[in-house]
């Protein structure tokens, strides 16, 4: 059987993080908090992904990809605070009780369940993209109209989620869980289920969106990027398909979000700030927009780098993630994938002149 | 009548750009329409695909009216654009840029679970056999000459198989050859379809008017006849053909 070179490097991949490093925790070499940070850098590849389908493919920026993250975050985040809660005997989660709340918000109550929570967690930000998407594009708001729109979005829901009248917490957040579905959140086999779960969703996202940029959809997709009112005279409803990806980004970003709360334990208004959403397109950007890959490659090293240099030298890594971006701008625009293509088609070549290279006359 | 507009008129700013009382095209009629810069053509062609809004007048296309519907039901309609500079989907390959374009359903969940069929398939490939783009068929459009792309571009408005094509300046930046093959590929589609083609190369316009030919001048429509008649028509001559020599008359006196 022959195995391509793109099939035979996400097969590597996934036996590296699948395989490889869950043996080496069994073998003591890797520490569970590594495995579990590797776990969260998934999560993050999720929301990636769904940004490189909007912004990559669509040609659509949204700076509001990190409050639908936020949103699963905080759907699973109350979920998990019911159930320590309730371990614990008390009625309210403790922050309610703080602020002068007897009796649980209505809103909460939905999140007793397991299922329906998970569920919401997709649902809401799909929702919510679906009503806040009507409205933007068929007012037919585009390019950097589109971005203030959704960083004003971004920064208005952050506000609203600092308060402690949105029963949210305010700004300390959701945190304290315990356990999901009985299992304690802190035990280590749990983390290394969660991180496997969550390698697990971002390899299905990998391939819905495959599929779904490989379809005729998606070549609309980045029809609607190159021109957008050739689509529209092609007699295409543009609305009904950019309403359909920002839905579907929004949704692997609930998704995203959902995975990552129990891994980290606490979930703030601070993750959905306009930074958050701005570094999460720089993740893209920097992997190579456009391409799937470039996408998960960006958000794993960019958040690698962070871990590294943010314990070697923690005042300089905005420095080095602008110099990064200054970087990727001027001289590598396809972001570290077109780098390593270039790399590799490099070394290819020279390979390829080396027998060449005999004859001096060639 | 295919195509009925009445008392048609649109201001920019307090312009005028177009002000026409009456245009009527018949079925598979192909007609040519000239006149200066500025003289409202390429503004005709976008109120009758829905991207300008007319200020006041009726459009009857096929005997409905087309005022207030959006570009896209104007599309479904049957009326196909094609711009004077290129509007096609770089990124993507000439066999995809027209496989989007084909005739079907477009919906969404459409486009997701589309296959193309063999017979799909085999009319993308007709077509660009007969737009001459066979042998660029899985290359990016973007990689295209300019002359490639205009061709690329009617095939894209062709295949949505419109009744009515509005056809911009298809010869600006062709050779002569490729000039003289596009004519002959807008004759042929004059036996199937309804054509508005504006041009300004009079050879070109020579060879494909084969019926009427339309001066618009100022907005207004200066007036209509063959070729040969309007060519030799002083008016004509004066605002349009012989223009340097006016201004040229207007700075001696």
């Amino acid at each position: 059987m022959q195995i391509k070179s793109p099939q035979l490097v996400n097969l590597l991949f996934i036996l590296f993080f699948a395989a490889a490093l869950p043996v080496g925790n069994m073998l003591g070499i890797v520490s569970i908090n590594t495995i579990s940070l590797w776990g969260r850098y998934f999560c993050f590849a999720i929301a990636a992904l769904g940004i490189d389908l909007i912004w990559g493919f669509t040609g659509i920026m949204s700076m509001c990809q990190a409050f639908f993250f936020c949103l699963g975050g905080y759907c699973i985040g109350m979920h998990l605070l019911l159930t320590a809660t309730a371990i614990q005997g008390q009625k309210l989660p403790d922050f309610m009780v703080w602020n002068n709340i007897t009796s649980l918000p209505t809103f909460w109550e939905p999140f007793h369940g397991f299922v329906p929570t998970l569920l919401l967690c997709v649902v809401i930000p799909a929702l919510i993209a679906l009503i806040i998407g009507f409205f933007i594009f068929r007012s037919r708001i585009k390019g950097v109209y589109m971005a203030i729109i959704t960083q004003a979005l971004a920064l208005g829901m952050y506000l609203l989620f600092l308060r402690n009248e949105t029963k949210l917490g305010g700004t300390n957040g959701l945190t304290n869980f315990k356990t999901v579905l009985g299992y304690d959140l802190n035990a280590s086999s749990v983390k290394l289920g969660l991180y496997l779960v969550s390698l697990a969703m971002l390899c299905l996202a990998y391939a819905g969106c495959r599929k779904i940029v490989e379809s005729k959809f998606g070549k609309i997709l980045q029809a609607i990027r190159d021109s957008e009112s050739r689509v529209g005279y092609t007699s295409y409803r543009v609305l009904n398909y950019k309403l359909t990806v920002f839905v579907v980004a929004a949704l692997l970003g609930g998704l995203a979000g959902m995975l990552y709360v129990p891994q980290t334990g606490i979930i703030t208004p601070g993750r959905m700030s306009v930074t958050a959403s701005v570094e999460m397109l720089m993740w893209v950007a920097l992997g190579g927009r456009g391409k799937l890959k470039g996408a998960i490659i960006g958000t794993l090293l960019v958040n690698c780098l962070y871990s590294v240099c943010t314990s070697l030298f923690p005042e300089g890594w905005l420095f080095i993630l602008g110099l990064l971006y200054v970087l990727t701008v001027l001289y590598f625009q396809k972001g570290f994938l077109g780098l390593f293509e270039t790399m590799g088609n490099k070394i290819g070549t020279t390979l390829k002149r080396k027998p060449a290279g005999l004859n001096p006359t060639s | 009548m295919l195509l009925e507009v009445n008392n048609l008129a649109v201001s920019f700013g307090g312009v005028r750009a177009l002000d026409l009382k009456h245009f009527s095209l018949e079925d598979k009629e192909l007609r040519v329409i000239i006149g200066p810069n500025g003289a409202g053509k390429s503004t005709f062609m976008d109120i009758l695909c829905g991207k300008t809004k007319p200020n006041t007048g009726e459009i009857r296309f096929n005997g409905k009216p087309t005022n207030g519907l959006t570009e896209v039901e104007i599309a479904k309609l049957g009326i196909g654009r094609k711009f004077q500079k290129p509007s096609v989907f770089p990124s993507l390959t000439v066999f995809d840029n027209m496989s989007i374009a084909a005739k079907m359903k477009k919906g969404v969940f459409t486009s997701l679970f589309f296959k193309a069929s063999p017979a799909f398939t085999d009319k993308i490939h007709a077509m660009a056999k007969r737009v001459g783009l066979s042998n660029v068929l899985h290359q990016l459009a973007g990689s295209l000459s300019h002359g490639q792309k205009q061709w690329l571009e009617i095939a894209i408005v062709v295949l949505q198989d419109p009744r009515l094509l509005l056809i911009d300046e298809p010869a600006a930046g062709m050779s002569d050859k490729e000039t003289e093959k596009t004519g002959e590929l807008l004759l042929e589609l004059s036996k199937q379809h309804g054509v508005i083609v504006i041009e300004h190369d009079m050879h070109f316009v020579k060879q494909i008017a084969n019926k009427l030919v339309s001066v618009l001048v100022n907005g207004k429509l200066l007036m209509e006849g063959a070729f040969e008649e309007v060519r030799n028509d002083q008016r004509v001559i004066d605002c349009y053909l012989g223009r340097a020599n006016a201004q040229l008359e207007i700075l001696s006196v």
